[in-house]
């Protein structure tokens, strides 16, 4: 088994307004082992995207607390690269500026920089719009630019708040098998959060869900679907009992 | 992506840019003419453009509205100079800064109702009649300008770039410099160019009770004079400076944030 690249442990999320106090998450034990690609899904408001945050540091936490290989989380970090759905790319670089912006801000030596951009865009596809600024490029190209600013920043953990949420079915789908694509070559270690069953069982190893408000682990779903995955993985018939499981899972929450 | 028919295109199409800029102030210049030809009001109030136009050629030959105008100008650049080194810096703290904003705001808040004008007699008494006044009275109105906007500026940079910048490894430095500068420049440029417009609204009022020279001193006096067409040419040089100082800025920022007007396609 491989190491355990993420721990959570004992996380609890209270937001207090006007005195009255709304227990939003409770996770006492959350584990990412190493080169593991994990999804995140549960009814809406069930805090995932909260627990996301608190991962990467944005958020803290009441109680409990975060470690990645071990070494405690306080704030934000580049160990753990974060994408959102909203791409937060910086609308004044162009691509290549934005794929170069983490290296700069770490004063890694420009020769080395100009190396890994032209390596990450070539690896998303990206290489001919290097030098548009991102008001030119449609969501999908967007969201392949955050992608390849945060791999040539090399975290040791890839932590996604929904990042196909915005873009549209076709957009997604193919997306999807980017990342899996990238994903085969790199096995990054990954936390996935989304709304999107199909998502969720297409692309993890295992998949976490949340229950409704309060979020707490309601169960982890091992996917036991061959990889790559295909467009035949996703066509199965087990890919579908996959999906149709946790759908189940996920409306009785959304009922309670 | 692909070009979208618009509905007004038809229309685009048949009038050329240029006939559509200039057609409603030739109709008007001529109406002007004729009825100041056939005397419908007195032309000592409302002059023909043909006497403005040959009036305009005199101060411009005889080098008297350069002259008053390099004047203005001047001292529009030395209190803009001295607003957008003082204002940015100072803006830009408070929009970082919470705390540092609440111990200022307060104190500004009361100064900025009060109008530029309302400054005048209270510059006279400080610095006599003249150019220091002037550039006081200008300085006033540019400053709120520049302010306010590098305030709004700071402040409206997109949150998820900061934390995109935290996530890759930002430091504090990293972030005001790479992340929140940058962010606030569109609101920068817009302020520039709101204190530019303001700054001639001031200085041409503040001209005409506290100086010798400039624009605004060079319409007063005619007004002595009496002197419509003379002071109708200040006032157009006025309108034709202001618009093209602004076109100015427009273009340089268009130069200096090019990823900015893209986004406007």
């Amino acid at each position: 088994m491989n190491e355990i690249a993420l721990e959570a442990t004992g996380i609890k999320k209270v937001y207090t307004k006007n005195g009255r106090s709304l227990e939003i998450l409770d996770v006492p034990s959350f584990r990412v082992r190493e080169r593991e690609f994990i999804t995140v899904i549960g009814p809406s408001g069930c805090g995932k995207s909260t627990f996301l945050h608190i991962m990467g540091g944005f958020i803290e936490a009441q109680a409990g607390s975060i470690q990645i290989y071990g070494k405690k989380v306080d704030g934000p970090g580049p160990d753990r690269g974060m994408m959102f759905q909203e791409f937060a790319l910086f609308p004044w670089r162009t691509v290549a500026g934005n794929v170069a912006w983490g290296l700069e801000a770490q004063g890694v030596a420009r020769a080395r920089i100009d190396e890994v951009v032209l390596e990450q865009l070539d690896m998303t596809g990206l290489r001919d719009f290097a030098h548009h600024y991102p008001a030119e490029l449609s969501g999908g190209m967007k969201q392949r630019v955050a992608l390849a600013r945060v791999l040539a920043f090399d975290p040791k953990v890839l932590l996604m708040d929904e990042p196909f949420g915005a873009l549209d079915a076709q957009t997604r789908e193919a997306m999807q098998d980017e990342l899996m694509r990238l994903w085969e070559r790199t096995h990054k270690t990954i936390v996935f959060v989304t709304h999107d069953i199909e998502e969720a069982v297409y692309l993890g190893d295992r998949v976490v869900v949340l229950t409704a408000r309060p979020g707490r682990i309601r169960e982890v779903v091992q996917i036991d679907l061959p990889r790559p995955r295909t467009l035949e993985v996703k066509k199965s018939i087990r890919c579908h009992e996959y999906r149709n499981y946790i759908w189940d899972l996920i409306r009785s929450e959304s009922a309670r | 992506m692909a070009p979208v028919a618009r509905s007004g295109s038809a229309l685009r199409g048949k009038l050329p840019r240029a006939f559509r800029l200039v057609v409603l102030p030739v109709i008007v210049l001529v109406l002007w003419e004729i009825g100041a030809r056939m005397e419908l009001f007195n032309p000592i109030f409302l002059p023909p453009p043909s006497r403005i136009f040959s009036a305009a050629q005199q101060l411009l030959l005889s080098g008297e509205l350069f002259r008053h105008f390099a004047d203005s100008l001047r001292r529009i650049a030395i209190a803009n100079v001295i607003a957008i080194s003082v204002a940015v810096p100072l803006g830009f703290f408070m929009g970082l800064y919470r705390p540092f904003e609440e111990v200022i705001d307060g104190f500004l808040n009361i100064l900025r109702p009060i109008p530029p004008l309302a400054w005048i007699p209270l510059a006279i008494l400080w610095f006599g009649l003249g150019e220091k006044s002037v550039v006081f009275i200008t300085l006033i109105s540019a400053f709120f300008a520049i302010l306010l906007n590098t305030i709004a500026g700071v402040r409206g940079v997109d949150k998820s770039l900061v934390r995109a910048a935290l996530s890759l490894g930002a430091t504090r430095r990293v972030l005001i410099l790479q992340v929140v500068l940058p962010g606030t420049l569109p609101s920068l440029f817009t302020g520039f160019r709101i204190a530019l417009g303001v700054s001639w609204m001031s200085i041409v009022a503040a001209e005409l009770i506290a100086s010798s020279s400039g624009l605004g001193f060079m319409i007063s006096y005619y007004r002595e004079l009496l002197r419509s067409d003379l002071i109708l040419v200040g006032m157009l040089s006025i309108g034709i400076i202001g618009f093209l100082m602004d076109r100015g800025l427009l273009w340089l920022e268009q130069r200096l944030l090019p990823w900015r007007v893209r986004l406007e396609l």
